[in-house]
């Protein structure tokens, strides 16, 4: 029997009748599809966990800003708040950071740290820094792995890399969490759409909130009917969410946005994992998602003239701070203009 | 490549900060790069609507003169694009042309020259996640993406041509996914755009060239 499927029912009916994860399935799948061996799924998967690790962990020490400036640092700020003893800001060059060590945020765990850490714990604490750490690097032309886009692309590696720190999970169990992710990300792209342009924002940090949620549970030990609820509680509750970039710029709300990307996840997989069940079915949601995100006015679909973008203060960033990067998608917004040569 | 992969959700692995105004700016330049295939002295890029209003906080001018030099979307080096340009000798000059409508919003002109002064314009259009498609070769309405395997024939439009490509490509069994015909006009330049699964080995483009109404071959392999 094919490994392929095409809803969230499907999938779960090959779990059931195979007995195996939803990671499992989608390796299956991509073998099939795909023609290819396990060690070449798992090699490029490899690859993928290699970039992401690099992604959320090189801000902390070298805080970069954006190409246009509004964004840079944020990642450092959360993180240095956990560490026992911080060190005072560096600037964004990077001079004068401390380098990331498991060991200086252990210290930090420890002593409390500035008892910011406390709030939210340190799984949550790490997985917020990460998550918003990887689009620093995003925005500073860095190296990023789409999940399932650029601007969503900090959620699924803040949780899964800061769950593996602490729970010491192996490279083999990150790349299931990939997978059950993909799986569920795939539902999203095949059913709905993942695009910001399309659906807002609840289709970019919502998906990526769904698959995240998703990828906890089965890395948690949960059963697929636990990620498909969790995966659906995550839609449910960022159903609607705009897509309003300053300046048109994947910096600002968007950042931030993958912080709650990843407090949702983490939610909703401690919702799903404790028994809690949503009573719409995942398929109905990736269906209700779509619905929401094509009603949405289109000032709300990632044209930079809505929501945050469209407030007088968006506009004026807009137009001045980073007058040389956009052309000011603002009714008030002065930068469109002639057509203009550079260099 | 006709399913939805891992990779497409987990990836791609691309350089920041947008996979539609970066990497999908990167990706059509590479295209542009490849079907040109000789050393290129000159490039001019004409950004429309959205890349042209939000380009450059993108990175788009970036991602395409790094394109044009062969780098793909993860590569590091499109943030040094333009110093790489210059130690290379490439002449570049980007219009950012906010002005004219397009059929998509997210397109790009790019006219590369050869130091022999040999020209090819390409139109490739954005379309979202990094995936692209070319829409124009020289001012001749095309459609490719570059997902599979394709070979793009450039021949006078007069009979015979389609027979004798079809027979090299079934003599040396490559099964033929998808095929397209263009023209200017009849009897001007046409090109046969042919699409495969499979790799298309380049060594029987020579018998592809023997046929006199064929001018030029060029060869995107996946």
């Amino acid at each position: 029997m094919s490994m392929d499927f095409a809803s969230g029912k499907e999938l779960y009916e090959l779990c059931r009748e195979k007995g195996l994860s939803i990671s499992e399935v989608m390796l299956g799948r991509e073998m099939e599809l795909g023609s290819v061996s396990e060690q070449s799924v798992r090699e490029r998967l490899a690859r993928s966990l290699q970039i992401m690790e690099a992604s959320v962990h090189e801000p902390l020490g070298q805080p970069r800003r954006s190409l246009s400036g509004l964004i840079g640092g944020e990642a450092w700020k959360v993180y240095n708040a956990g560490l026992a003893d911080p060190v005072s800001e560096p600037n964004v060059s990077g001079s004068g950071a401390k380098p990331w060590t498991d060991e200086a945020w252990r210290s930090g765990r420890v002593a409390g740290g500035r008892g910011i850490a406390s709030l939210c714990g340190e799984a949550l604490t790490r997985a917020i820094a990460y998550s918003m750490a990887v689009l620093e690097v995003n925005a500073a032309m860095g190296l990023i792995v789409a999940a399932p886009t650029a601007g969503s692309s900090g959620v699924l590696p803040g949780a899964v890399l800061s769950l593996s720190e602490i729970h010491g999970w192996s490279e083999a169990k990150q790349m299931n969490g990939l997978l059950n992710a993909g799986a569920i990300g795939y539902l999203l792209m095949r059913n709905a759409t993942v695009a910001g342009a399309e659906a807002g924002c609840q289709a970019e940090v919502g998906a990526a909130s769904a698959m995240t949620a998703s990828a906890i549970v089965e890395l948690m030990d949960g059963t697929p009917e636990m990620c498909f609820q969790a995966a659906s509680l995550a839609i449910s509750n960022l159903l609607g969410m705009v897509c309003d970039p300053i300046a048109g710029l994947v910096e600002v709300p968007c950042q931030s946005r993958n912080a709650i990307g990843v407090a949702n996840a983490f939610t909703c997989a401690q919702l799903a994992l404790s028994g809690i069940t949503h009573p719409v079915p995942f398929d109905e949601m990736v269906d209700a998602m779509y619905r929401v995100g094509r009603s949405l006015p289109w000032e709300l679909r990632e044209s930079a003239r809505g929501g945050n973008a469209g407030t007088p203060t968006g506009c004026k960033l807009a137009a001045g701070g980073c007058a040389a990067s956009c052309a000011g998608g603002c009714a008030a917004g002065s930068g469109a203009g002639q057509p203009a040569d550079i260099r | 490549m006709n399913y939805i992969s891992v990779f497409d959700v987990i990836g791609p692995n691309m350089i920041g900060p947008s996979s539609s105004h970066t990497a999908g700016a990167v990706n059509i330049a590479l295209l542009a790069y490849q079907l040109f295939s000789k050393p290129i002295a000159k490039a001019d890029f004409t950004l429309y609507e959205s890349f042209a209003q939000t380009g450059r906080g993108h990175g788009t001018d970036k991602a395409l003169l790094g394109g044009i030099q062969g780098f793909g979307t993860d590569d590091v080096r499109i943030r040094d694009s333009y110093a790489l340009a210059d130690a290379a000798g490439i002449e570049y000059h980007f219009t950012w042309d906010d002005r004219t409508k397009t059929a998509h919003p997210n397109t790009v002109d790019i006219r590369l020259e050869s130091p022999d002064g040999q020209v090819q314009t390409i139109r490739g259009e954005s379309v979202g996640g990094g995936k692209i498609r070319i829409v124009q070769i020289n001012d001749i309405d095309v459609v490719f993406t570059g997902i599979y395997s394709t070979l793009i024939v450039k021949h006078a439009d007069r009979p015979g041509v389609v027979a004798h490509v079809t027979n090299v490509l079934s003599r040396h069994g490559v099964n033929i996914a998808f095929m397209r015909l263009y023209r200017d006009y009849k009897g001007g330049t046409g090109y046969l755009i042919v699409e495969s699964d499979e790799n298309i080995p380049d060594y029987f483009l020579e018998e592809i060239r023997e046929n006199e109404l064929v001018h030029e071959l060029m060869l995107i392999q996946i």
